[in-house]
């Protein structure tokens, strides 16, 4: 029988950056944040999966969520839990702010540290970034051996996992000594639903900023009867940590200047889809070398 | 010291376009720095490497030839990277943005606690004026990315730390023989020195890589398929009209999301970047993420049943229609008058 694990999934609550719909645009070409939905980063999803399997596997095993962002990030950790999460760990302090990935990475190492674990499992990237820089990172602050686009966890052994992983033209099988931090894969299999029980279960699960919001509250107080209702809440006080090494100050990588991107029009020749406008095309097409 | 340096990626002992690429870009860095160009390669059977890496410019080939560096992996590239970039204070490192530079790198900047910017589309050397201290610096690396799914562009700096490093995507850059090819100085890499036992933690146990079988991004016409196509069996339509082209087949995202094709075939910003003679956009409605992959295209040609969809913006022909209607004639008007 294997033994039971400590499973961590790192999750970051993402503006939905693939649906940029025309309203997603505002009239002068620029991103209208507010009509973009906050969810669960998919590759994050996939991470979660993937740990709920090797929990399975593992009996005893528990899988936490922790997540670095503001309040209302607590929000993926009681998606995870609707999904099959044991509970999670909010990671919030103004003091983050302005993190690039490598102080972002150093805040959630410094977490992981206080929480423990024994594996540690991300998706590949955000889509809000698209760097796939903090799982590696971690990685290193924590000075684990990482292994990057998993697909799925072919074995468990005493102290190493057997892991496929995918490549840009392949799949590689390594076994990797655990504790570690795996980072997964779109291609991994896709996040189970949420469990009509579990919703039922968890809905009031809240963090204790939440619950402080609403101190006189009958789910304030059912929070308060139900341990598994509490989702834990970690600032920089709770966590230790060198301070120069956090939010804007800790980052070596600043921004210098943000555009905005704006189509630019070009004179675009318009025509309709009649015969001779299609053979005119084919014939200048064809004239100018650009065909044939 | 403070010179530029290319992480070599190989693939089968191979060297990866984007390296290539990125020794074209970091000659011209190099150049208006005044100073060197080195490249860093780990493999095995590397002898004689150089001669290629001259030719894009290299003024210097750091090696390290050792069975223990193929296939890649993460450990023994990153402690043997960091040491050298310790011993030989880089002012900027670029890696391919590919899965063993964006698996790497960020463990590197990690160690060395210097900045990283990923899939960076553009890099220059600027000034820069901190707006708050307002130290000025001279001659950073300016990273130029898009972010936030595209709908903004970045540029980012590194002030204070070195190296300053950046991931670039294959086909983002162009690659180009230096003018005057460049001295190849090979200079072992006393990787000795910086291997640690516990580098070898993980091990491959089995390795499947396929032929490269898709090559769009160097195709001189490329007829790609978005959402538009409608289904998997209707993008059938596009490799036709691909086929009586000569051309390549290319998707959006949407496209490949649907399973109307496979991932290689994908251009933008999460695929590849292509600048072909000809695109032809079928059903695409041209989202920033596609856009960001072929707006350097020769020429665009749109289809497209929505006279306002995006696309018809950065296009040169713009037609109105629908694809099942459109692209027949094409194939039909273009086979009558290549005779």
């Amino acid at each position: 029988m294997n033994k039971a694990l400590k499973i961590v999934v790192l999750a970051k609550q993402v503006p939905d950056t693939r649906n940029v719909g025309k309203d997603a645009m505002t009239p002068e070409g620029t991103v209208n944040r507010a009509a973009l939905p906050a969810i669960f980063n998919p590759e994050d999803l996939n991470a979660l999966e993937l740990a709920l399997r090797l929990k399975e596997e593992c009996e005893g095993s528990t899988v936490h969520i922790l997540t670095m962002g503001p309040f209302r990030a607590a929000d993926i950790i009681r998606e995870a839990m609707f999904r099959g999460a044991d509970g999670g760990y909010l990671l919030t302090d103004r003091k983050f702010a302005g993190a690039d990935t490598l102080a972002t990475s150093y805040a959630i190492s410094c977490a992981l540290k206080k929480i423990g674990y024994d594996v540690i499992i991300a998706g590949r990237q955000a889509i809000d970034g698209d760097t796939a820089q903090v799982g590696p990172q971690v990685a290193e602050k924590l000075g684990l051996p990482q292994v990057t686009y998993a697909e799925c966890v072919e074995q468990v052994k005493d102290s190493s996992l057997v892991i496929r992983r995918r490549l840009e033209r392949g799949v590689e099988v390594v076994e990797c000594p655990i504790p570690a931090v795996v980072t997964v894969n779109a291609s991994a299999p896709a996040v189970r639903p949420m469990n009509a029980r579990r919703i039922m279960k968890y809905k009031y699960a809240m963090t204790p900023s939440e619950t402080a919001a609403d101190p006189e509250s009958a789910r304030a107080a059912m929070v308060a009867s139900r341990d598994y209702l509490k989702i834990a809440e970690l600032t920089v006080a709770d966590i230790d940590t060198d301070e120069n090494q956090l939010g804007f100050a800790g980052s070596p990588t600043k921004v210098k200047k943000i555009e905005n991107v704006v189509f630019q029009a070009k004179e675009a020749k318009c025509m309709t889809s009649a015969d001779e406008n299609i053979n005119e095309l084919m014939v200048e097409l064809i004239a100018s070398h650009t065909l044939g | 010291m403070n010179n530029i340096f290319v992480y070599i990626e190989l693939e089968d002992g191979a060297i990866a376009d984007v390296s290539l690429e990125l020794l074209t870009k970091g000659r011209e860095l190099a150049d208006s720095l005044g100073v060197k160009l080195e490249a860093v390669a780990m493999g095995v059977g590397l002898t004689g490497i150089e001669k290629e890496l001259a030719k894009y410019g290299a003024d210097t080939v750091w090696v390290a030839d050792d069975e223990v560096f193929a296939p890649f992996r993460t450990l023994p590239h990153t402690s043997v990277l960091c040491g050298l970039i310790e011993a030989e204070q880089p002012q900027i490192v670029l890696f391919g943005a590919t899965p063993v530079g964006r698996d790497f790198a960020p463990r590197v900047s990690s160690a060395l606690h210097s900045g990283l910017t990923a899939d960076c589309t553009q890099l220059e050397i600027g000034n820069h004026k901190d707006a708050k201290t307002g130290t000025e610096y001279k001659d950073l690396l300016y990273q130029i990315r898009p972010a936030f799914g595209g709908n903004i562009i970045a540029t980012i700096v590194n002030p204070d730390h070195r190296p300053q490093m950046a991931t670039v995507r294959e086909g983002v850059m162009r690659k180009e023989e230096a003018a005057v090819p460049a001295a190849g100085e090979v200079k072992p890499i006393a990787w000795r020195d910086y291997l640690k036992d516990a580098d070898l933690a993980v091990t491959i146990i089995d390795r499947q890589i396929e032929e490269r079988k898709i090559n769009i991004k160097g195709a001189s016409v490329i007829v790609a398929g978005g959402y538009g196509m409608g289904s998997k069996e209707n993008f059938r339509l596009v490799h036709e009209l691909a086929e009586v082209l000569g051309a390549e087949v290319g998707a959006s995202r949407a496209a490949v999301d649907a399973g109307f094709t496979e991932h290689e075939r994908q251009v933008g910003q999460t695929g590849v970047t292509v600048r072909p003679k000809l695109y032809i956009a079928c059903g695409i409605s041209g989202q920033i993420q596609h856009t960001a992959g072929m707006d350097q295209s020769s020429m665009i040609i749109s289809i497209n049943t929505d006279p306002e969809a995006p696309i018809n913006k950065i296009a040169d022909y713009a037609i109105t229609g629908d694809v099942n209607d459109v692209i027949p004639k094409m194939i039909k008007y273009y086979k009558q008058n290549s005779k």
